[in-house]
């Protein structure tokens, strides 16, 4: 991974002057480069990295391990692109092992995410068994700590 | 009879006669304050990585509360000796060449005491690390400081050491990559000291705490220059590269004569190290590459920033080449570097310490530590750019 890119997941919302003193370049070359990024699709989009606890209405996050039948042209990824589709589905992985699609679905209530599975994935051709989790707390996300870091007890002044 | 200035005249003279530090006259200073950006911390702002904290954990969950062997576990010491021999191609027997401290500070103290007479002569170069003077005087040793100039990068010249050397130079005190200065020195640098050592038959001790924390070429250690490694005592730890400060690990490797001679003072004095971080610094020999690798990404990015911002205020600030300062020329603002620094933190909340702490000719500049996070270093800056232009 290229620094500019570690510096951008690290905080995406870096001036690119401050990105081109700290890689040594011109901020130019920086916008240049994020740019081509952008084109090229190596970066997708620009997120918050959102602890979801900390707000009041905060969503229910459901983990589906999901079996299909692969088709024989195409293999899983028409139905997982066509999963993929529903805007529920946070995110989702086809995973080597005991199943085959993993899927992070986000809702307001396990109600709802329990709704999403029974009537639209279940019953979706192709789909031959579902296995769901409630993710029940979040300590690290996206490569972040949700909690506020260790206190740095250091003195003030050292030589 | 117990009034206290009957006490302070009981004090031995040696101690009466070293100044207090001054950075722990700034740091009583900073500590009274909310809120403020440091940039004054001379030690790792990562905690150590869990690895070598979970060795130390489980070697408590084992019991392992007792002394060591003097010189260390033997254990440890091989692993040292397996390190440096990588670092530099040179091997030390870790038997009776390689000794393990209390941070490179005891090791250091021990070098002094071990070599130096009443009246022998210390070179050394500064601005310096703050305990090198005091500690020279402690042995009642002669310092002899040798200053380094901005415009040579303040890197020790032989030039410089010409000029300064008697008959009764005993040890040569290198620092290189230098605290506060962030100066590393070439190869070229290093071999035309070691020349100049072998010539003058000086001792040599050579404190390379921040080896690892060179940017932007492989460090060049003096040891590895043929014929240093018989006069020369190598200082080295883990408080810097390792973020260990607090676990007070260092260690010597010298000659077997030298390395006796430090022995005995230690198992005197010390003892031995703590168990616990040696038991840590094990671990932290062997599986640590990339944690260091990591670290050092991260204070490069931070170095160059710091480097960038300064320029762009128009402050001189020579382009730290290793360990984690920034050594900025504030000599135009018509301020001592103590008023400077007490000014800034005054009217802008910024911590950074007086070039002065660190000898005489460290006026006219200020040491920034980018020891600490790239949210606060920026901060920091937009501050300091904000202060000067008050001036």
């Amino acid at each position: 991974m290229n620094e500019l890119l570690e510096l951008l997941k690290q905080n995406a919302l870096e001036s690119p002057e401050n990105l081109a003193k700290m890689l040594g370049t011109s901020a130019e070359e920086v916008k240049t480069r994020i740019a081509e990024y952008e084109k090229t699709g190596v970066i997708r989009a620009y997120q918050a990295v959102v602890n979801e606890e900390k707000l009041d209405a905060s969503l229910v996050t459901t983990v589906i391990e999901v079996k299909v039948t692969p088709e024989s042209e195409g293999g899983f990824n028409r139905i997982a692109e066509r999963i993929s589709r529903f805007p529920e589905v946070d995110s989702l992985f086809l995973m080597s092992g005991g199943f085959d699609l993993l899927l992070f679905i986000k809702g307001r209530t396990m109600h709802e995410a329990a709704g999403f599975v029974s009537e639209k994935l279940a019953t979706m051709p192709g789909v031959t068994s579902t296995s769901t989790h409630f993710m029940m707390k979040t300590y690290k996300k996206n490569g972040i700590l949700m909690q506020q870091g260790e206190d740095n007890e250091r003195l003030k002044v050292s030589p | 009879m117990n009034d206290s200035k009957s006490l302070r005249s009981r004090i031995a003279k040696t101690v009466r006669n070293i100044p207090r530090s001054g950075i722990r006259d700034f740091f009583e200073i900073v500590s009274s304050r909310e809120d403020v950006i440091s940039l004054g911390i001379g030690e790792p702002d990562f905690v150590t990585p869990w690895h070598i904290r979970e060795a130390a954990a489980s070697a408590l969950d084992r019991g392992a509360t007792s002394y060591t062997s003097n010189m260390g576990l033997l254990s440890l010491r091989r692993g040292i000796s397996r390190y440096v021999e990588k670092k530099t191609g040179i091997a030390y027997n870790p038997e009776d060449e390689v000794l393990v401290t209390v941070g490179v500070s005891e090791g250091l103290d021990l070098a002094i005491r071990a070599l130096i007479e009443p009246g022998d002569e210390v070179l050394y170069h500064e601005p310096s690390y703050v305990s090198y003077n005091p500690l020279i005087a402690l042995a009642y040793g002669r310092s002899v400081a040798v200053e380094t100039k901005k415009e040579n990068g303040f890197r020790l010249t032989r030039a410089g050491l010409e000029e300064k050397v008697t008959a009764k130079t005993k040890v040569l005190l290198l620092n290189y990559p230098n605290n506060p200065t962030g100066a590393a020195l070439t190869q070229k640098d290093v071999e035309e000291i070691a020349a100049f050592a072998i010539e003058r038959d000086l001792i040599v001790f050579t404190d390379e705490i921040y080896d690892e924390l060179t940017y932007d070429r492989d460090h060049f250690s003096i040891i590895s220059v043929p014929g240093m490694r018989e006069r020369t005592i190598y200082l080295h730890g883990f408080s810097k590269a390792w973020a260990m400060t607090g676990f007070r690990m260092g260690f010597t490797c010298a000659p077997p004569e030298l390395t006796e001679a430090m022995m005995k003072i230690h198992q005197y004095s010390m003892l031995c190290a703590p168990i616990l971080s040696q038991e840590a610094s094990i671990e932290a020999l062997k599986h640590a590459e990339k944690d260091i690798a990591l670290m050092k990404a991260e204070y490069k990015k931070r170095r160059n920033f710091i480097h960038a911002s300064f320029e762009e205020m128009g402050i001189p600030c020579v382009r730290p080449e290793g360990a984690f300062y920034a050594f900025a020329d504030i000599s135009q603002f018509g301020m001592t570097a103590k008023e400077f620094a007490l000014k800034l933190l005054d009217e802008q909340n910024v911590a950074c310490v007086p070039g002065t702490a660190f000898g005489a000719c460290g006026e006219g500049f200020i040491r920034c530590s980018y020891a600490t996070s790239l949210e606060e270093i920026k901060e920091a800056m937009l501050r300091i750019a904000r202060f000067i232009e008050t001036l």
